[in-house]
């Protein structure tokens, strides 16, 4: 998978399932301010990265991503892993 | 002691999604029955069901509030926010008074179901993802309701079998009759989809005629074979008449009698004298001689046993030329946990608008039940004065008297 189509991918269920809007999706935007988290919602981002890329995040990992872009890394490294 | 008053009520049901729609659907006698084909293919005996629409909720709830709601949480929602909209109460209303919730609901089995599959599949509980828990408990209609509207009175479910929704409104009043609330959102909400359904059909208590859906539910009728299970949720909000009349909200009618009773006998099968002491107490505490009710919404539900028990109750209670009698689950089927909100909200339709909704289906009533007043077809007649039947498996009973609002 291409870092472009985990971009996308992200990207995409982002806007779907967590109802983001496409306007303030920033590579260095904060995720979790952009998207309002609360740790309800990690529960649900581990599923849909289960769900798109087929690993599933431990919860910890989350600290150290605090950015769009830290998030694509993040997903982009364990894909490429696999 | 405090007079009790309903202020708003709001229906979403295999009848309509709104009061308007149920109010055609109950005056021309349109049954909400159809099938579902995913029945047959689980195995079920029949795949004869209320057909309720899944709402679109994404215009008035983010997706946080709406990840924790079950079907029926959904269906509660919309009803819910029907009555607020009647009774003229919005989240400001909600943040600057104490109003409470009391809503029915027995069941929450769909959530419960997919999140014990998703286990399976991925052995790991979090990838069953954050809603499910609050969708799973059985309080779920509550806690999310709760929750979406900040509420900050009693925030309780109360589950009572196929009576519970009439059981909220009874907890509810004695609450607001005894000056601990001034407020409480009531009702019932009922699942309808299959995962629900199967442990009950496995019974042999539903319906098997499929070849005619709407002709399926026939309370009274000597030719019925079983119940129809349906679903949806039906709000319907109280509050003390002061507090009403405070804040110039419409008045739709006022409780004035609340009678319950447990059987002490079967598990599933009904008995005479427990609604007979239900029916009695509902009628001491309104006030009222049996003469005076006018109109019965029967719990009747289509099954043999069920109907005629009921029908002998009803009889003892109020002798010959007795109250006139329809179940209305004759085009709804069994809403069961919901069933005695819905049916309290389609009696008051009824009563603001001048007819009593007929028992469809019914060609002949069993011998012993010929002498109810059973309403075969849609009367057109004011009336004041109405109760409602609702009863449950291991024997729980509830009765309501409600009567056209006199200042």
């Amino acid at each position: 998978m291409s870092t472009e189509e985990i971009v996308k991918t992200i990207n995409g269920f982002l806007v779907e399932e967590f109802e983001v809007e496409e306007s303030v999706i920033e590579p260095s935007a904060n995720l979790k301010e952009s998207l309002e988290l609360d740790s309800l919602d990690y529960v649900d981002l581990v599923v849909e990265i289960e769900s798109n890329f087929g690993f599933k995040v431990k919860p910890e990992d989350f600290s150290d991503i605090h950015t769009f872009q830290d998030f694509y890394d993040y997903v982009a490294n364990k894909v490429g892993q696999n | 002691m405090n007079r009790v008053v309903i202020t708003g009520i709001g229906v979403y049901s295999c009848l309509g999604s709104n009061i308007s729609e149920v109010e055609h659907s109950l005056k021309n006698g349109i049954s909400g029955i159809g099938i579902d084909p995913e029945r047959k293919e689980h195995g079920f005996r029949s795949a004869l069901t209320g057909i309720v629409p899944t709402p679109e909720l994404k215009p008035f709830l983010n997706r946080r509030q709406r990840v924790g709601l079950a079907p029926q949480g959904e269906y509660a929602y919309m009803a819910t926010k029907e009555a607020m909209e009647m009774s003229k109460m919005d989240l400001d209303f909600f943040e600057k008074n104490e109003v409470g919730i009391l809503y029915g609901n027995d069941s929450s089995a769909k959530p419960v179901i997919d999140a014990t599959d998703a286990l399976r599949a991925k052995k790991d509980t979090t990838l069953i993802g954050s809603g499910s828990i609050f969708q799973s408990m059985n309080s779920t209609v509550t806690m999310n309701l709760a929750t979406i509207l900040k509420l900050k009175g009693i925030n309780m479910t109360i589950s009572a079998a196929c009576a519970s929704g009439s059981h909220s409104i009874g907890m509810g009043y004695f609450l607001l009759k005894h000056g601990m609330q001034e407020r409480i959102i009531c009702g019932g909400a009922q699942e309808v989809s299959y995962h629900s359904m199967g442990s009950f059909d496995g019974l042999s208590t539903f319906s098997i005629r499929e070849d005619d859906p709407t002709k399926a539910s026939r309370p009274f009728d000597k030719s019925r074979d079983g119940l129809i299970p349906s679903g949806g949720a039906s709000t319907v909000i109280i509050e003390t008449l002061e507090s009403a009349q405070r804040r110039g909200a419409p008045i739709l009618g006022e409780i004035l009698g609340y009678g319950f009773s447990s059987n002490g006998d079967h598990i599933s099968h009904p008995n005479v004298e427990g609604p007979v002491r239900s029916l009695k107490m509902a009628l001491k505490e309104s006030g009222l001689r049996a003469s005076d009710i006018q109109y019965i919404n029967a719990h009747a539900t289509s099954t043999p046993a069920g109907d005629l028990s009921e029908g002998k109750a009803i009889l003892e209670t109020f002798g010959n030329d007795g109250p006139f009698v329809s179940s209305t689950k004759s085009m709804t089927g069994h809403e069961m946990w919901m069933a005695g909100a819905s049916e309290v909200a389609y009696s008051l339709i009824m009563m603001q608008n001048g007819f009593m909704a007929p028992n469809i289906n019914l060609v002949e009533p069993d011998d012993e039940l010929k002498r109810l007043n059973i309403i075969a077809d849609t009367r057109y007649q004011d009336f004041d004065i109405f109760l409602s039947n609702s009863f449950g498996f291991g024997g729980t009973n509830s009765s309501l008297v409600i009567r056209k609002f006199k200042a």
